[in-house]
């Protein structure tokens, strides 16, 4: 009984990783696929659909956009998050729980309705869209990623080691910079580069917030319309997509690299399960 | 246990007062601390011990009263700038650093030569019987190695006073008994002023030349170990500190040498004047203790000491070398316990067995009344 349940189990765990993964294997097929049509089979190997990327301005343009807005909002949300985190992990304050819970409620919230509500906020403010608002956008989704990193980060961190820092002569700017900071970077890298991926592929916001400087993700969606341009954007969503692996993957290993610094269990209160 | 004697007082601390919002931690706490005493802090938890102590190292500020260390006011003077270093509850190792660099820590400062350095952080781990331990990882100390590198990073900064939170209470009992030896004679070896922080009132009579027993924010009793078990001021601090047994009893007159007492069970007994606490009232007299090392199983006919009962043993807890009786007293249904060193030609009493318990009269406690 128990060898056929676990067969079953495994079959299913199998499909489920098919119907997860296979799309997204397409991506990188196709990509290096010699045909301008998108269809199976395959007919043979290129790497031209890539040079095509590296000879196009707008989307040279597009590009650099994402990086500056991806960078800024990472910053900003690791910065902010920094704060809340410090603040949630060591002083108690009223209506702790209803600040954290507002702050990390933008997780669950449908972007589009957060997309919206900016964009006839900035209008009723009179504001134009430009980069600027994406970053104010993105900031808003990524905070609470960076406070729920953080917050593990900075809950590993024994208050008795700052005592013991200042205990010892060392003074409140030293121990920040001999004790906390060195123990909390990993979990600030990995915050920056979780952030800096979510904003890299974030759609929506972009989208409703950008205004004749588009992002990597707009550029993609408008060139959807082309079929011809369709390999490149194959090839496009390949680099994006390893990028997005390696950011991610660093990120958690950078966390659980301070936690094991901390002496904590790696695995536990990780930061995608806490953030689930 | 004299060591102390015309020595300069260390810490001195007035009327200090501790209030958290609505709730007062100390009130107005009156203590003086010897250079070279090894001094301790005895409650149990939630006694404000642990709040003084941060008081002391200038984590916290009085809410009113005056700390002094050395003969200086440390009002305003934050921990950093105190000749005070701490051993803390949880050691705080830095995780990031290997054992140089968390003894060398606070000496970063100083701007010592990378040899004056080595040589200082050197001489500390030998000082804590760690000396090559210098590149181990913090995390791969053990308990025990983690505690004295807690205390050599306190003591490679010569501090006038090393504080002690707790620092013994994470370690198995075995570890936890050798540590407070070596911590002791470490103390006795350098004369610096100790002052810990303890719940286990063994602890702090084994390491203490002084023991302030603390409850509810106030110093009930500040005296050495000996004086404590001996002579302890309160009913409350008598139960603390050991075992005793309590009997109810009353003052029924005086004579030449001393006061009548009538104990329940016991009989009436001749208190000699010179056991009998200064400034109590005799009409206040509620109860007698007897500590049980201070009763006596008669094993034979022999002349025994002057008083003694007929009890039935309702119970035994044999340690291997002692024997704890839980003995009922004759016309009564109140127990005592009676501990007695094991020898070799004494068989350990049976619970229903009868006995004949000793006592004297110089080893009976006066207790008034306490709510």
């Amino acid at each position: 009984m128990t060898r056929l349940s676990s067969n079953w189990l495994a079959v299913y765990a199998i499909i489920y990783m098919i119907f997860l993964y296979a799309p997204v294997v397409l991506l990188p097929l196709f990509a290096f696929n010699d045909a301008t049509i998108i269809a199976l089979p395959l007919s043979g190997f290129t790497t031209a659909w890539f040079e095509q990327l590296w000879g196009n301005q707008t989307l040279r343009t597009a590009a650099i956009n994402s990086l500056i807005v991806a960078i800024s909002s990472a910053v900003i949300a690791t910065l902010l998050g920094a704060f809340a985190a410090r603040a949630a992990a060591r002083y108690s304050f009223p209506g702790k729980t209803g600040i954290i819970g507002l702050i990390m409620l933008p997780l669950v919230l449908p972007e589009i309705i957060v997309a919206v509500a900016l964009l006839v906020a900035l209008s009723q403010l009179g504001l134009s869209l430009a980069l600027w608002t994406v970053v104010v956008g993105h900031v808003l989704i990524c905070t609470p990623f960076a406070v729920a990193i953080l917050s593990s980060a900075f809950r590993g961190l024994d208050r008795e080691l700052e005592e013991a820092s200042f205990d010892l002569g060392e003074s409140r700017w030293g121990t920040f910079r001999r004790v906390t900071f060195p123990l909390v970077l990993p979990g600030v890298i990995s915050s920056l580069l979780i952030c800096f991926t979510i904003s890299l592929d974030e759609f929506i916001i972009a989208f409703f917030l950008t205004g004749t400087d588009v992002t990597l993700p707009v550029y993609i969606w408008s060139q959807l319309r082309f079929p011809a341009r369709l390999p490149s954007v194959m090839a496009l969503g390949t680099i994006l997509l390893v990028l997005s692996i390696l950011f991610l993957v660093l990120g958690e290993w950078m966390r659980r690299r301070a936690a094991r610094r901390q002496g904590q269990d790696a695995a536990a209160g990780g930061a995608m399960t806490g953030v689930a | 246990m004299n060591e102390t004697n015309g020595s300069a007082p260390m810490i001195e601390l007035e009327k200090t007062v501790k209030r958290f919002g609505t709730f007062t931690a100390l009130h107005g706490i009156d203590a003086t601390v010897q250079e070279g005493e090894f001094f301790s802090l005895l409650g149990p938890s939630g006694c404000g011990k642990t709040t003084l102590l941060r008081l002391i190292a200038g984590f916290e500020n009085p809410t009113s009263g005056s700390i002094r260390i050395a003969g200086h006011d440390m009002r305003g003077i934050p921990a950093n700038k105190r000749p005070t270093n701490m051993v803390f509850q949880s050691y705080a190792i830095f995780p990031h650093l290997n054992v140089a660099q968390n003894v060398g820590y606070g000496l970063k400062r100083r701007h010592l030569s990378r040899r004056e350095m080595a040589r200082e952080v050197g001489e500390a781990l030998e000082m804590v019987d760690m000396a090559g331990y210098e590149r181990r990882a913090a995390h791969e100390l053990s308990g025990g190695q983690r505690q004295r590198v807690a205390l050599a990073r306190a003591l490679v900064m010569r501090p006038k006073v090393v504080l002690l939170d707790e620092p013994l209470s994470a370690l198995d009992k075995k570890l936890r008994e050798q540590m407070q030896r070596e911590l002791r004679d470490l103390q006795r070896s350098i004369g610096i002023t100790f002052v810990l922080v303890t719940h286990d009132q063994e602890e702090a009579l084994i390491m203490s030349d002084r023991i302030a027993v603390m409850f509810e924010g106030r110093i009930a009793q500040m005296a050495t170990p000996e004086e404590l078990y001996r002579r302890p001021a309160s009913r409350r601090v008598a139960s603390f500190i050991g075992v005793m047994n309590f009997l109810p009893a009353r003052a029924t007159g005086e004579t030449q040498t001393g006061l009548v007492v009538q104990i329940e069970s016991l009989g009436e007994v001749v208190l000699p004047s010179h056991t009998i606490p200064a400034g109590l009232r005799v009409d206040d007299i509620r109860e007698v203790g007897i500590r049980p090392e201070m009763l006596t199983v008669i094993f034979d006919d022999a002349p025994g000491p002057r008083h003694s009962f007929e009890g039935q043993v309702s119970g035994n807890s044999y340690y291997g070398d002692m024997t704890y009786y839980d003995v009922v007293l004759p016309g009564s249904e109140r127990t005592v316990t009676i501990s007695m060193r094991n020898t070799a030609n004494r068989a350990v009493v049976r619970p229903g067995n009868p006995v004949r318990v000793g006592w004297s009269a110089e080893s009976i406690l006066l207790f008034r009344q306490e709510d």
